[in-house]
């Protein structure tokens, strides 16, 4: 056999699962969200808009996740940046790893315990007890927006950490040590020189967590309480409970659909800052 | 700065410390420290659901993480050779399957799998010589597929870093000295990327392992794991489901940490 003809056998596999599993689950996807719904739920084959005309119903849905994807996003940002930084930076080089490694495997480890774990210190006899029994009495936590963006700084700060100590971490301490030599004062040095190369870093961070955060379903329906709810939501109450197949289908392709636009969007612009950059270093 | 580091630290792992304490409660009830005790593992371990979910998640994940590390394989040991239109077709799958919300997949996957299942069943029966033809639906086989799909694009991105890191030379000089493909594969790139393929295997296992919202949809009317604490979670907090979660942290755990020493020992010997 060609080496090629051998490239392509074992290819074939990885080729079939993501034409079975991928593309046709996709495009089945795209098609039922022309269609109708069946009497009885499911579907019925039509070619229509009406379903997308239909999206301002699931309004609020939409309009949480736009506002809180962001929202959340950044509030990971805030904390995940000086954390990234001291380790890259400042950390005894000896605990680095083990330090980075602490950060990262809480990701790796089931969202839905983690989540669960605010319901018990958000909840009840949690902080707002605290709270109760230092004299602030009647503080809600949970359910609450707030409840909300805390389960997502929480879920997502590993994942913002990362890309933006890889950054931070390459790059060259000594323009750290010529800026304060030339008597540039710390902050100076930071605004100057570390944040503007930490930039590319921060960018995929937030990438990365926006896109999962478009897409969540499990903290608002844990922490949220039926109160703030994403498009995620609305789509599991859409597919397996009332089985409006054809309209979940276009609620699912319209938020696929935002998504390409807003990352697409996101990317030039980064591309279009970073390439202003280097003219003005170029200078 | 190191003030600021102890407390995100802090952040990350008092959640996970209180659902660790509270699991060994001795009281009833779930938010009320009473005692110390490890009653609620015994229950936990001897509730006939819990133990039946446990296993479809230990089968789910074992058999998705071995299609996953199997094929995941081969396809990137094969795309080192491709170049042209395939290449640009795989790497574009690869970016959507682990871009896309896991949300999507799981939608995706039902409707396109019961379309499918409705269009073969009554061919299957037609076709089938007795009057029990075998009937697809979803379940075990779904959860597996639509699992593998993200743990076998984490296993080529994960093997194509290591592949890309190796010396060419090494596979090159096997050749020269008339080692078959097969060969070379065996002696030469398989040792070198095996730590990667079984840290690979080990991170698919535990995101299966560790999955919900995919198998919300996929799961037919098997339940996993994350599906049963999910929907315990709903009717109300005990002092069981912080049981269950501690020893689905501790396994994650284990294994994360395997796999991290994996990749990081994988690097240092080349």
């Amino acid at each position: 056999m060609t080496q090629r003809g051998r490239n392509l056998v074992l290819l074939a596999p990885a080729g079939a699962w993501f034409l079975v599993m991928l593309v046709v689950p996709l495009t089945v996807v795209l098609i039922f969200s022309f269609g109708e719904r069946g009497a009885a739920g499911g579907y019925v084959p039509a070619f229509t808009l009406d379903q997308y005309a239909n999206l301002p119903a699931r309004w609020t849905a939409f309009k949480n996740t736009l506002i809180l994807a962001p929202v959340g996003t950044l509030a990971a940002l805030l904390i995940a940046y000086p954390l990234a930084y001291f380790l890259a930076v400042r950390a005894d080089p000896k605990w680095k790893t083990l330090l980075l490694v602490l950060v990262i495997v809480p990701f790796w480890t089931s969202i839905l315990i983690r989540s669960y774990a605010w319901i018990f210190i958000l909840g009840g006899r949690g902080i707002p007890a605290l709270l109760d029994w230092i004299g602030i009495g009647g503080v809600r936590l949970i359910n609450t927006p707030f409840s909300v963006l805390v389960g997502i700084a929480y879920g997502y700060l590993p994942l913002m950490v990362f890309p933006i100590f890889v950054n931070l971490d390459r790059l060259d301490k000594r323009l750290l040590e010529a800026s304060s030599d030339l008597g540039a004062p710390p902050w100076r040095t930071f605004l100057q020189v570390t944040l503007p190369m930490s930039l590319p870093g921060v960018a995929t961070g937030c990438l990365l967590v926006f896109i999962l955060l478009m897409g969540e379903f499990l903290i608002p329906a844990l922490l949220g309480g039926g109160k703030v709810f994403f498009v995620g939501n609305a789509l599991v109450d859409l597919f397996l409970q009332s089985r409006n197949w054809a309209f979940g289908s276009a609620v699912a392709a319209t938020l696929v659909a935002i998504m390409l636009v807003t990352v697409t969007a996101y990317m030039r612009l980064i591309r279009r800052l970073g390439a202003q950059r280097e003219d003005v270093s170029l200078m | 700065m190191r003030i600021y580091a102890i407390f995100v630290y802090l952040f990350l792992y008092i959640p996970i410390g209180i659902i660790a304490l509270f699991s060994f409660n001795a009281g009833r009830h779930a938010s009320q420290l009473q005692g110390l005790s490890t009653q609620w593992y015994g229950k936990a371990l001897s509730n006939p659901f819990v133990m039946d979910a446990l296993e479809t998640s230990l089968i789910v994940a074992f058999v998705s993480a071995i299609c996953a590390s199997v094929f995941g394989t081969m396809a990137a040991v094969a795309l080192q050779g491709i170049r042209g239109p395939i290449r640009v077709v795989f790497d574009l799958l690869i970016y959507v399957a682990v871009m896309i919300p896991g949300i999507v997949i799981g939608i995706a996957t039902l409707i396109g799998l019961v379309t499918l299942f409705d269009q073969l069943n009554p061919l299957v029966a037609s076709l089938w010589p007795t009057d029990a033809p075998p009937k697809f639906s979803m379940g075990y086989g779904s959860l597996i597929a639509a699992h593998t799909l993200f743990t076998m694009s984490l296993v080529i991105i994960i093997i194509r870093a290591r592949l890309a890191g190796m010396d060419r030379a090494l596979t090159e000089a096997s050749s020269d000295l008339y080692a078959t493909p097969l060969g070379t594969f065996r002696q030469v790139t398989l040792p070198l990327i095996l730590p990667a393929i079984l840290a690979g295997f080990l991170l698919s296992f535990t995101f299966s392992f560790d999955d919900f919202i995919i198998a919300f949809f996929v799961a037919g009317s098997e339940t996993t794991l994350p599906i049963y604490v999910f929907s315990s979670i709903r009717r109300g907090v005990t002092p069981e489901i912080n049981a269950i979660g501690t020893m689905v942290l501790a396994v994650s755990l284990v294994l994360l940490i395997t796999a991290q020493l994996l990749l990081r020992n994988g690097k240092s010997r080349t």
